[in-house]
């Protein structure tokens, strides 16, 4: 629609760019002054979103939990926002802006938050399908609808950013590559020893780096789509190319209207954010101070407050803008790295302390001042939990101790500085400014738990790698104000887990809302009602749907299954030790086929079958109970699978039959519940084929029996299981995992991983051979009474559901209809079904109003 | 406003949930009722689609308090819901409708439809 220059929008403050950095400004604006007019003009068709956290996009975070706000906030705030609103041309002379689809508007101050553009090195084929970049939404819809047709991507550029996409496309399932021009990796960031080791520990997860490539030309490839052809006559052949060679500003609207741009791009600004005009701001990426850009979303931030500052409070403004550090910690592809100031020793006189360790793949280099007083820079590559404190060193200035190299060495007990002694003035979270004095003064105004701290400061709420330092610095400061710091449960009852559990025993104890009105208060929540669920299970073992205890459950416990992302659920039938008959496989076979529902082979051993509506379950229960099978309890906090390999009943090097102790084993805990999830292994020799090591408690065996380990874990945070004891007889084996198992239900914090559990237990390892082997406390006995009670009362707690019709009522969708979920609905990819994505739906739905794709094949 | 025979009180679950159909929508019906006194306790109805998850699974959320505000927390991603102004407590900006709801001689009564709620003054 064209419009005239009568119909020209007006407004007091516009905005060109909705990204991180202009919606922070429209934020600060507002919490300034609501009464301006203001308009912002944005070129993408959504809302402002977090780019920081873009790539968990790839690990299945919706884009909804992106999004930095909503129209509707932009309405409430009476912000005129104008999404897919390109602007081609700015005239400050009669302060007037031309948008791409004609409409004009007109400012008496103009902030330019434009960002910054992917640059694309002028390469000759780089045109071409399926080379892309990384930088919106829409670049990483590219680039998954790209990778669904491709085996190999290289990531062009080897720095912070190209690393970060490369673990995309690793995560996308790509034989992935780096090339980086630079003879290292993350060349702005890191030293040439710290990028080795980096680019050492990558390739380790299988990610091969080429460093001190130029790529010449993108050819068409033999073998895959594209040849990479290298300045040293090299090829390397891929199917995806991913641009990751730096950022450009957006500063064409500078450039043409006439503001001062620099040599190498970016609209220049002075300590008040303000262009050579002095009505038109800019903030971000687009921005150049001092000769500088800054790519991260903090100093942008920064620029943000200064210029809503200025708006507002004009002549009384104070806040300026006055440069940023550029520290960063993060984790690339697993390997952490961590990077402070002056990291190349450039400062004259400057010295360097060097730690490595090459065993553990650690690297940590310390850059100190001609004095040797101040720390001007640091570089940690494999271990960074000395980040914290030597940024606080590097940022406050403070006098180094003595040995400096204390702060790097391994274990010398010195490394973590306590929060306390920081000045009031360290700042504690750089995106959003907040000092220690701030966080101090909330606790002093009465605000005393994390969660209302992070609410009032903001502090830990931008990129969150300040959260561990906030939380000593909270913990620390409410210590020292003689507040106990809460190890409660949760707001509704003020006490540990452990301390609930001799309530409930010492006191007898069988309901939840017995124990809500003794010790604690309001209606409870979905963390107290699962915990003390669990503990009622785990002292009297009574079926769990039984009626006090029903609304206690996560769904997955109370519907026996794990509830899907569509709300569909899946199905894990128990196969002790992996060991299954023909007759069973075409059992699960038929069923999963009856019920058209997906087939997958887990990481346990065992089959999951998904899609199975709510109302479907007991139907397909009813047949595998039939068939002899019992739960597998993949919902509870309770044993998951106990892996096994085949042993020596068939295997050339088995010493043992690790099949048949694994599936005894797995019958003897099934069903018992803990503060987490627990995983066995059985492996027959020491050529671990069934991974006992990472298991909570792993099983090898020997010449003359078994060898214990304990408190392995895979996820999350991997830790190798401690070798507990040797060459146990069974007997001993056993009754060594039921005290160990029975101690850590008493003592653990809920959700509670052994490992986690371990590593807090005071004394440690020895301690807890003490207690098992030696019965240093004397429970011993009892530890394996209490065991052998919940292994004498299990119960399949399907079969026990379908025995209930009482029970078996709650599996309906609708208590008041027989019609089904219409929201559930599914697609067919590489011949089974999967849910059809939000766009698939309403397609869908527009077709065929109310009807479940597969209803037909179950009927 | 109409008020439709819905369920009656057999069919729900004592602090729990279940999900009901009301002129082709989909309502989760809740029944709080934290002891054995004999009291009826009280019945909320909001809608059982979770605008964040993006599934129609409120029903089957845990029930509890936040502060004095009684929530359904999402089965999903754990958002909790208010159950009487159907607000999202992590995402204001976020609700589910909420029904007006009554027990009539043992049997559950819907309106409806949804009733405009006043966030700030409920
Ligand atoms: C199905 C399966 C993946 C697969 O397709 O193979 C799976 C699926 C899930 N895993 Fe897993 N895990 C599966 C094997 C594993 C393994 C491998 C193993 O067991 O050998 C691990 C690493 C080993 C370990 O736990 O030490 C694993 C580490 C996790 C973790 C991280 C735990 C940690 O301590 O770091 C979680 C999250 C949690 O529990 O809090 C998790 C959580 C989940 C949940 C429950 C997430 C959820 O809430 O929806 C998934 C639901 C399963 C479902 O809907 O049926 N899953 N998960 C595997 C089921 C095994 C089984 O037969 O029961
Ligand atoms: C994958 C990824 C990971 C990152 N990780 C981190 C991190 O861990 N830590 C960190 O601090 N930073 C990180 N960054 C950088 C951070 O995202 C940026 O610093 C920040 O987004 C800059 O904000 P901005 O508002 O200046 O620019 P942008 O977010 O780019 O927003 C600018 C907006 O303006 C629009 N626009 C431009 N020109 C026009 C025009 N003429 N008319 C209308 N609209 C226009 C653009 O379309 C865009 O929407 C990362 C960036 C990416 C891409
Ligand atoms: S662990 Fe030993 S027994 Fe088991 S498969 Fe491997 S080699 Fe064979
Ligand atoms: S430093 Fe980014 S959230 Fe605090």
């Amino acid at each position: 629609m064209q419009q005239t220059f009568q119909d020209t929008v007006k407004a007091q403050i516009l905005v060109i760019g909705n990204g991180m950095v202009g919606h922070h400004f429209i934020e600060q604006l507002r919490q300034r002054d609501a009464g301006c007019s203001v308009t912002v003009l944005c070129g993408e068709p959504q809302l402002a979103y977090d780019r920081v956290y873009l790539s968990s996009y790839f690990t299945g975070t919706p884009f909804s939990e992106l999004l930095m706000s909503t129209e509707q906030w932009y309405q409430e705030q009476q912000v005129d926002l104008q999404l897919n609103c390109w602007v081609e041309r700015i005239v400050p002379t009669e302060r007037l802006v031309y948008c791409r689809d004609g409409r004009v508007f007109s400012y008496e101050k103009l902030v330019l938050a434009t960002g910054s553009y992917p640059f694309v090195p002028p390469i000759p084929g780089n045109d071409q399908p399926h080379c892309l970049v990384y930088r919106t939404l829409q670049d990483l819809q590219n680039i998954e609808a790209s990778a669904a047709q491709s085996k190999v991507g290289v990531v062009i550029g080897g720095g912070l950013l190209g690393l970060e996409a490369a673990n995309a496309l690793k995560q996308l399932g790509l034989e992935t590559h780096v090339v980086e021009f630079a003879p290292q990796l993350m060349a702005v960031q890191l030293d040439q020893a710290g990028g080795a080791l980096l680019a050492q520990k990558i390739q380790q997860l299988g990610v091969t780096v080429h460093t001190g490539k130029a790529t010449q030309a993108i050819a068409p490839g033999t073998q895959y789509r594209y040849q990479l052809q290298f300045a040293d006559g090299s090829r390397l052949e891929t199917d995806l190319v991913l641009f990751s060679a730096g950022i450009r500003p957006y500063d064409q609207l500078g450039r043409s209207s006439g503001l001062v741009v620099g040599e190498r791009g970016g609209i220049v600004i002075n300590d008040l954010c303000q262009t050579s005009d002095p009505s038109i701001y800019a903030i971000g990426e687009c921005a150049l101070w001092q000769q500088k850009i800054f790519g991260l979303v903090a100093p942008g931030y920064q620029m943000a407050r200064v210029v809503a500052d200025r708006l507002v409070n004009q002549q009384q403004a104070t806040l300026t803008f006055s440069g940023a550090d550029m520290s960063t910690k993060l984790k690339l592809l697993g390997v952490e790295v961590g990077s402070i100031g002056d990291t190349h020793a450039r400062t004259p006189g400057a010295m360097s302390y060097l730690f490595t360790d090459p065993k553990a793949g650690h690297y940590k280099k310390l850059v100190v001042s001609p004095n040797g007083k101040k720390l001007l820079g640091a570089v940690l590559v494999g271990d960074t939990s000395g980040y914290d404190t030597l940024l606080q060193y590097a940022l406050n200035e403070m006098p180094l101790p003595a040995n400096p190299e204390q702060l790097i060495l391994p274990a010398s007990g010195q490394t973590a500085l306590p929060a306390l002694v920081l000045p009031d003035s360290a700042t504690i979270c750089s995106c959003h400014n907040v000092a220690k004095g701030d966080i101090v003064g909330a606790i002093g105004a009465g605000v005393c738990d994390l969660a209302s701290i992070k609410h009032c400061t903001k502090a830990a709420t931008g990129c969150g790698g300040c959260s561990a330092l906030l939380k000593s610095v909270v913990d620390e400061e409410l210590k020292a104000r003689g507040v106990e710091v809460s190890n409660h449960l949760c707001e509704h009852f003020a006490y540990s887990r452990q301390e609930l559990l001799h309530l409930i025993q010492v006191e007898g104890l069988t309901t939840f809302y017995q124990i809500l009105s003794q010790h604690g208060k309001g209606h409870g929540c979905e963390i107290c009602k699962p915990t003390i669920g669990s503990l009622l299970a785990s002292v009297y073992n009574e079926y769990v749907l039984k009626k006090p205890h029903v609304g206690l459950q996560d769904t997955n416990d109370t519907f026996l299954a794990n509830m899907q992302k569509d709300g569909s659920y899946s199905i894990v039938p128990r196969i002790a030790g992996g060991e299954i008959t023909a007759d069973k496989l075409i059992v699960i076979g038929q069923v999963a086929k009856d019920f058209n529902l997906y087939c997958k082979i887990t990481g346990g051993q065992r089959i999951d079958l998904f899609g199975a509506r709510l109302e479907q379950l007991p139907q397909i229960w009813r047949l595998l109970v039939d068939a002899g099978f019992e739960t597998g309890h993949a919902y509870g906090k309770s044993l998951r699978t106990v892996k096994s390999c085949v042993g020596s009943t068939w295997c050339r090097y088995g010493v043992q039959d690790s099949v048949g102790q694994a599936i005894a084993i797995e019958n003897r805990y099934k069903g018992l519940r803990a503060p987490h999830k627990i995983k066995m292994a059985v492996s027959g020799c020491t050529r671990e084929c069934a991974e006992a090591q990472s298991k909570d408690i792993g099983i090898i065996a020997t010449e003359r029996g078994w060898n214990l380990y304990v408190c392995g874990n895979g996820g999350m945070r991997p830790r190798h299981a401690d070798l507990f004891a040797t060459d146990l007889d069974t007997n001993t084996l056993i009754s060594y995992i039921d005290r160990i198992l029975m101690f850590y239900i008493k003592t653990a914090d809920r959700l509670t991983r052994t490992s986690v559990w371990l590593e807090k237990l005071d004394g440690g390892l020895a301690y807890l051979q003490d207690v098992v082997i030696n019965d240093s406390l004397g429970i011993a006995a009892e530890l394996e009474a209490q065991m052998q009670r919940l292994a004498g009362t299990y119960a399949c707690e399907w079969k026990a559901t379908l025995d209930d019709p009482q029970a078996l009522k709650r599996f309906r969708h609708f208590v008041n209809s027989d019609k089904a979920d219409s929201n559930i609905l599914f697609v067919e990819e590489r011949a089974q079904i999967r849910p059809a994505t939000a766009e698939e739906k309403q397609q869908f739905q527009l077709q065929i109003p109310v009807k479940n794709l597969t209803e037909e094949s179950i009927a | 406003m109409s008020f439709q025979e819905i369920c009656s009180l057999d069919d729900l679950v004592e602090n729990s949930g279940v999900c009901v159909l009301v002129a082709e929508q989909q309502v989760a019906l809740f029944w709080l009722r934290p002891d054995d006194s004999g009291g009826t306790g009280e019945l909320f109805a909001v809608g059982n689609f979770d605008p964040v998850g993006g599934a129609n699974v409120l029903s089957r959320g845990i029930l509890g308090s936040v502060g004095d505000k009684l929530v359904v927390a999402s089965p999903l991603y754990k958002q909790h819901f208010c159950l009487r102004t159907g607000q999202c407590l992590q995402d204001p900006s976020l609700s589910v409708p909420v029904y007006p709801v009554m027990l009539s001689h043992h049997k559950v009564l819907i309106g409806s439809q949804p009733v405009a709620v006043d966030a700030v003054a409920a």
